[in-house]
């Protein structure tokens, strides 16, 4: 017999479910909820889950484990009269410029509001928000507004949780506790990695991803101006969400269509990006092989949440991750030299990026990304900045007809694209690195261990006479696990692949918000993405044969590579 | 010198009291925080000063080696009575001096030390009555003292002192003569509940931490006393700390755990320094360590101070303090049976249900469960404070009624009548006279039928002169201060109902504030994450239920009936009785009161600050507070 609880009469089956408000949800009851988040720990603090058992106990469902046979109500007169009296207090010292927020129309307070039917304020005391708090825009990637916290901790338990970072935490007490970096300091001042999921979890617009929108319409509408894009692997089987496709559909053709219509001069692909550093960070990995260097891993270097983790956390680590820049990087010098050097033209090229990242935006402006004080990428959207930009121009995107990427970088292979997901810059360079692209490799490969949306994938793989030891983590506190035992010599690696974000770039917190099953949703859109390609190896792509034969020609170093001087 | 075995403790023991014995005459100086505030170790120093000058041997520390006869100089525990300390007690007779000051001195020894009178003036009288010994004064005659058996009776700086008269055998028969299920069964069996104010069982909680398969467990005492004008746990760990050590060496072995952290405010520095002076020297008696008294037990203790937030008090919050991390408590289940401290089975409980446990073991569950009614023994520390004639520290069984503790033990209410009771702390309810409450049984479930609670013994009696919409509002800014913040209800909604509580005592109150205060008060109540947000609203809904036309006088009427609520109150002069002498116009800061000479003076209330000054300096009362 399968163990059930009784949900408002209706009987609702469990088995591995940990918490009654997950039965509930099952049961078809949207319980409002500001502070749970399955992949974090249980915090209890919003109260808005409760549910009556039958002897009118009241118990916050989120934290309470099921019991079979137990009954229990979720619509009560109390129940009912508590959640509204919370939404009321928060309301009541909320921030009240919705009309204005980033969040308006996403906010959850608001949904909730609206869902209550409250429409005032009724404290004699009235709105207590006095917008004594400073906004903090020092940090690159997200903008801070404390006076927009509901406090659910969800931000300060995804930084210390999932991201081990820690930049953020709760001080002082009572109404007047804050979410705050440590000794009341800048985000900007401390060990914050740019990753920005505390804003991909924040129910409100106390914590937002910074737009650079601004910016960039200007150099759009600017004649002297020549506004060059590229498009990250991971944006195009997100971007859809927002205008209400399936989770996973890639509409790379779409956004390349719109992005003309918004009036960029050139699109390209980031996946060729990726491909040159499937190229270089390939090279890299037989030579340390060769050299018989082992004792510790390649670490990838892709994403730049986790180099500036490395750089704050593991300084002496440093030394063992890729000089590969990334793609967006990557891609992001060449195509300022091709300019320079083939085109004539008088404008001023204007280097975009649209990424499903927020710390893109700091890799963009670190000092170390620039040739000859110009930077390699000049403004960075992300996903959802860019989706407003479509909305803002007001172009129907389910109507645009897809278009092709420009010359000459139009081409790129799959491996390319599978870099949006955890595991997918390590099977790229699998499939460099074993020069064999028949389609037998290719799902050996597959089938290693590499693929998968787990925070933690360890496995092995033959390669000549030898066994190659590899890591894939997403997740700066999996990555952290991983350096543990590598440090304690408890694990060896040859290679490992850290992406900040949970599940890779496809779960960027530049990208739409949405629960952790679309993202899986996202990352299977990548994969058929990859099966449909032209090419499946980096080094099939003919646009990498000529940039190597031509631009890159004893230039890889200058163009391709970085030497990060972090500087505390 | 360590003491190695049982059987050594039994020699050292003997040692110890014959040294004891030796000293024919004990001055015992209350050294807890309110007497030292009084200047006690002064008059300690002067004694010592004295004695050396008239060549009398004095012993500050027990001497364990033979030695002639002595007096004995003693720093020792709270006396508890502390509305008339400095306290200074002499043995073998009994006396109890009162407000002792350091002139006091040389007659003291002269009389009492040197020769065998008491000084009669420093005695305490009551009536015209003179009570000499201690045990006779009323304040004291209604106690039973238990857990405080030792406060005020022997040094507490003295582990040979606390050996001498019987510390550690509990320890001994816990750790040779009884299994684990032997001790929770004794404590079961006693009736013990929490003395922090949850009121749990603590023989259930140590059962339930038996049973936990780890192999790592904490014992933790909460000694995070914050109630205001609450002291027992400082006196406690101040006067008698061995008695709080034994008992978590006694928890230990019951639920095999070998660490224990005693969790301590900063803002109790004798506390602190006397807790570990104690756990020094039971570490170099062999009492706490390895292998205690070689019975293969490990126990030791560490301290750890909190930085004096409120909600530290509660079990979670503590434990996370204590690891470091921010004290704020965290939903359950699991319990912190299962995961306490460092996610391991911890047991939790407060100082004084520590110091049950001793004499527990050593005179067993039925003469402990004998005193209180059932399912409440044992007695009861309050700390007893307000307008009381007697504030102080005691211990009486539970079940002692309202009235005995306010009137026989405290002598009767202070510069007016009895209004109302305020017991358990911020969290605690309002009782009053005309619920009946006077004859209410002091124990955990007769108080809680009554909608307060114990809470940790926090006893505030208020007079008539108190406005029990300023009390509520005292206590909400209490809470409200000192909400951790985490969750919606207490965070938000004590904030809401201060402002609603400041409205009305500033006479901006109106029925609806009545009905949204009791509206959030349901909800802050039901929906709050823990203890503390879950009692706030006690003192508020308890004086609405008890004294809600006082309520309702301050918005329908706009008035104070205790004319404490300056807002709503106005100064005037009645013409019939001011004979225009002009005084009250001089002192007035404000300049609000004018009139002739030998006429009527007139305060032009819209200039008038209610200071008060007016109605202090007039000789003819003609100054009311209306």
């Amino acid at each position: 017999m399968s163990k059930y609880m009784i949900i408002d009469g209706i009987r609702v089956e469990f088995d591995k479910e940990k918490n009654i408000l997950e039965l509930v949800r099952k049961a078809g009851i949207e319980l409002p909820t500001f502070c749970y988040y399955s992949e974090l720990s249980i915090y209890g603090a919003c109260r808005m889950c409760m549910v009556e058992d039958m002897k009118g106990n009241i118990i916050a469902s989120c934290s309470e484990p099921p019991r079979d046979k137990m009954e229990i109500r979720t619509n009560t007169a109390m129940l009912h009269h508590h959640r509204k009296m919370i939404i009321r207090l928060l309301l009541a010292s909320h921030d009240r410029d919705c009309t204005v927020c980033e969040k308006s129309g996403k906010c959850k307070l608001q949904e909730l509001a609206l869902r209550f039917g409250l429409h005032e304020v009724d404290f004699p005391g009235g709105n207590t928000n006095n917008k004594i708090h400073e906004i903090d825009k020092s940090s690159r990637a997200v903008i801070r507004d404390p006076n927009k916290c509901v406090l659910c901790g969800d931000c300060v338990r995804m930084c210390s949780e999932v991201q081990n970072v820690g930049a953020i935490d709760f001080a002082h007490r009572g109404s007047k506790m804050i979410v705050s970096p440590a000794f009341g300091k800048n985000l900007g001042e401390t060990n914050c990695v740019n990753c920005g999921q505390c804003a991909a979890v924040c129910p409100t617009g106390a914590i937002t991803v910074r737009s650079d929108t601004k910016e960039l319409w200007k150099a759009i509408y600017n004649p002297n101006k020549r506004v060059v894009a590229q498009i990250a692997p991971a944006v195009r089987v997100a971007l859809g969400e927002e205008f209400g496709l399936e989770p996973g559909t890639d509409v790379i053709g779409k956004i390349v269509s719109v992005m003309r219509r918004l009036g960029f001069d050139e699109v390209f692909d980031t996946s060729m990006g990726a491909d040159l550093t499937v190229m270089e960070e390939s090279r890299e990995f037989l030579q340390k092989l060769k050299k018989g260097d082992r004792e510790y891993p390649l670490f990838t270097s892709c994403c730049p949440a986790w180099i500036r983790y490395c750089e704050t956390k593991h300084p002496d680590l440093m030394k063992y991750v890729s000089s590969c820049k990334s793609p967006m990087s990557m891609f992001g010098s060449v195509i300022k030299k091709y300019y320079e050097e083939n085109v004539d033209d008088e404008r001023e090229i204007v280097s975009v990026a649209v990424m499903p990242c927020t710390a893109k935006k700091m890799e963009a402006a670190r000092d170390e990304f620039n040739i000859d004080g110009i930077r390699d990428v000049d403004i960075v959207i992300t996903t959802q900045e860019l989706s407003r930009m479509i909305k803002e121009i007001g172009i129907r995107f389910d109507e645009v007809e897809a278009e092709s990427s420009d010359m000459p970088f139009a081409l790129f292979s799959g491996a390319g694209v599978i870099f949006g997901v955890t595991g997918g810059v390590t099977e790229a360079v699998m499939r460099r690195v074993y020069e064999d692209g028949s389609s037998k490799v290719l799902r050996e490969i597959e089938y290693t261990g590499v693929r998968g949306m787990e925070g933690v994938k360890e496995f092995t793989i033959p390669y000549g006479d030898e066994n190659l030891r590899i890591g894939v983590v997403s997740g700066l506190a999996n990555a952290e696990k991983l350096i543990e035992k590598i440090k304690n010599k408890e694990e060896r690696f040859d290679l490992v692949e850290v992406m900040a974000c949970p599940g890779g770039c496809v779960s960027g917190a530049g990208q739409p918000e949405t629960m952790f099953a679309n993202k899986a949703k996202r990352a299977s859109g990548l994969y058929r993405s990859d099966k449909v390609s032209q090419f499946k190896c980096s080094q099939e792509n003919p646009v990498v044969t000529k940039l190597y034969s031509d631009l890159l020609k004893n230039r890889e170093k200058e163009l391709l590579h970085v030497h990060y001087h972090y500087n505390k | 010198m360590r003491i190695n075995t049982f059987d050594e403790l039994n020699v050292v023991r003997n040692e110890y009291k014959k040294a004891l014995e030796l000293q024919k005459k004990q001055i015992l100086i209350c050294a807890g925080t309110g007497c030292v505030a009084g200047g006690s170790l002064v008059i300690h120093d002067r004694i010592k000063e004295i004695l050396e000058s008239k060549n009398i041997k004095c012993d500050v520390v027990l001497q364990h080696e033979s030695h002639d006869e002595s007096v004995g100089l003693k720093k020792s525990g709270c006396h508890g009575f502390c509305e008339m300390g400095p306290l200074l007690r002499i043995e073998p007779m009994g006396w109890l001096y009162v407000k002792v000051k350091v002139e006091d001195c040389e007659e003291i020894v002269e009389k009492s030390i040197i020769g065998n009178d008491p000084v009669e003036r420093l005695v305490y009288s009551e009536d015209g009555k003179l009570y000499f010994k201690q045990e006779d004064i009323p304040f004291y005659k209604k106690q039973t003292r238990v857990a405080f058996e030792h406060c005020g009776h022997i040094n507490a700086e003295s582990i040979e002192e606390y050996i001498a008269v019987g510390g550690y055998s509990a320890t001994k028969k816990a750790l040779f003569d009884m299994t684990s299920e032997d001790i929770i069964k004794e404590i079961s069996e006693a009736g013990l509940r929490g003395r922090g104010g949850g009121g749990f069982p603590t023989g259930k909680k140590w059962q339930q931490v038996y049973i936990q398969q780890e192999e790592e467990k904490y014992i933790v005492c909460n000694g995070d006393e914050g109630d205001p004008g609450a002291f027992m746990d400082r006196s406690m760990m101040e006067g008698d700390p061995h008695r709080v050590l034994e008992g978590m060496i006694i928890a230990g072995k019951a639920t095999n755990a070998h660490n224990g952290y005693i969790y301590v405010r900063a803002e109790y520095p004798l506390a602190v320094k006397r807790l570990s002076k104690a756990i020094d020297d039971a570490r170099e008696k062999g009492l706490l360590g390895k292998n205690i008294l070689n019975s293969g037990f490990d126990f030791d203790i560490n301290i750890s101070q909190g930085a004096g937030a409120f909600v530290c008090g509660e079990g979670s919050a503590l434990t996370a303090s204590i690891e470091g991390n921010r004290g704020m408590p965290r939903v359950k289940p699991p319990r912190t049976a299962e995961h306490g401290l460092f996610y391991k089975p911890t047991v939790l409980n407060n100082v004084e249900t520590y110091g049950n446990v001793a004499p527990i073991i050593i005179n067993g569950a039925k003469w402990y469960s004998e005193m209180g009614p059932e399912n409440n023994s044992g007695t009861k520390a309050f700390a007893l404070t307000g307008n009381v004639n007697h504030t102080g520290l005691i211990e009486v069984p539970m079940g002692t009624s309202l009235k005995e503790v306010i009137f026989d033990i405290g002598g009767g209410v202070k510069g007016g009548e009895f209004k109302a009771v305020q017991i358990g702390g911020p969290s605690g309810g309002c009782l009053c006279l005309d619920a009946g409450h006077l004859d209410m049984s002091l124990d955990f479930d007769t108080l809680k039928s009554a909608g307060a609670m114990i809470g940790s013994g926090g006893l505030v009696v208020m007079n008539d002169k108190t406005c029990m919409v300023e009390v509520a509002r005292f206590f909400m800014n209490f809470t409200q201060n000192e909400s951790c913040g985490k969750c919606v209800p207490c965070r938000e909604g004590t904030k809401r109902v201060l402002e609603l509580l400041n409205d009305i005592v500033e006479g901006r109150g109106t029925m609806e504030h009545l009905e949204l205060i009791e509206e959030l008060s349901d909800t802050i109540k039901n929906a709050s994450l823990c203890g503390l947000g879950k009692t706030a609203t006690l003192p508020v809904v308890s004086t609405m239920k008890y004294f809600r036309d006082e309520y309702i006088a301050h918005v329908v009427d706009k008035k104070c009936p205790a004319g404490q609520c300056k807002a709503l109150l106005n100064y005037v002069i009645d013409p019939e009785l001011c004979k225009g002498c002009s005084k009250c116009s001089r002192v007035c800061p404000a300049g609000a009161i004018t009139g002739e000479i030998r006429k009527p003076f007139v305060i032009d209330t819209s200039k008038c600050i209610k200071c008060g000054a007016c109605m202090d300096a007039c000789n003819f009362d003609a100054v009311k507070r209306v």
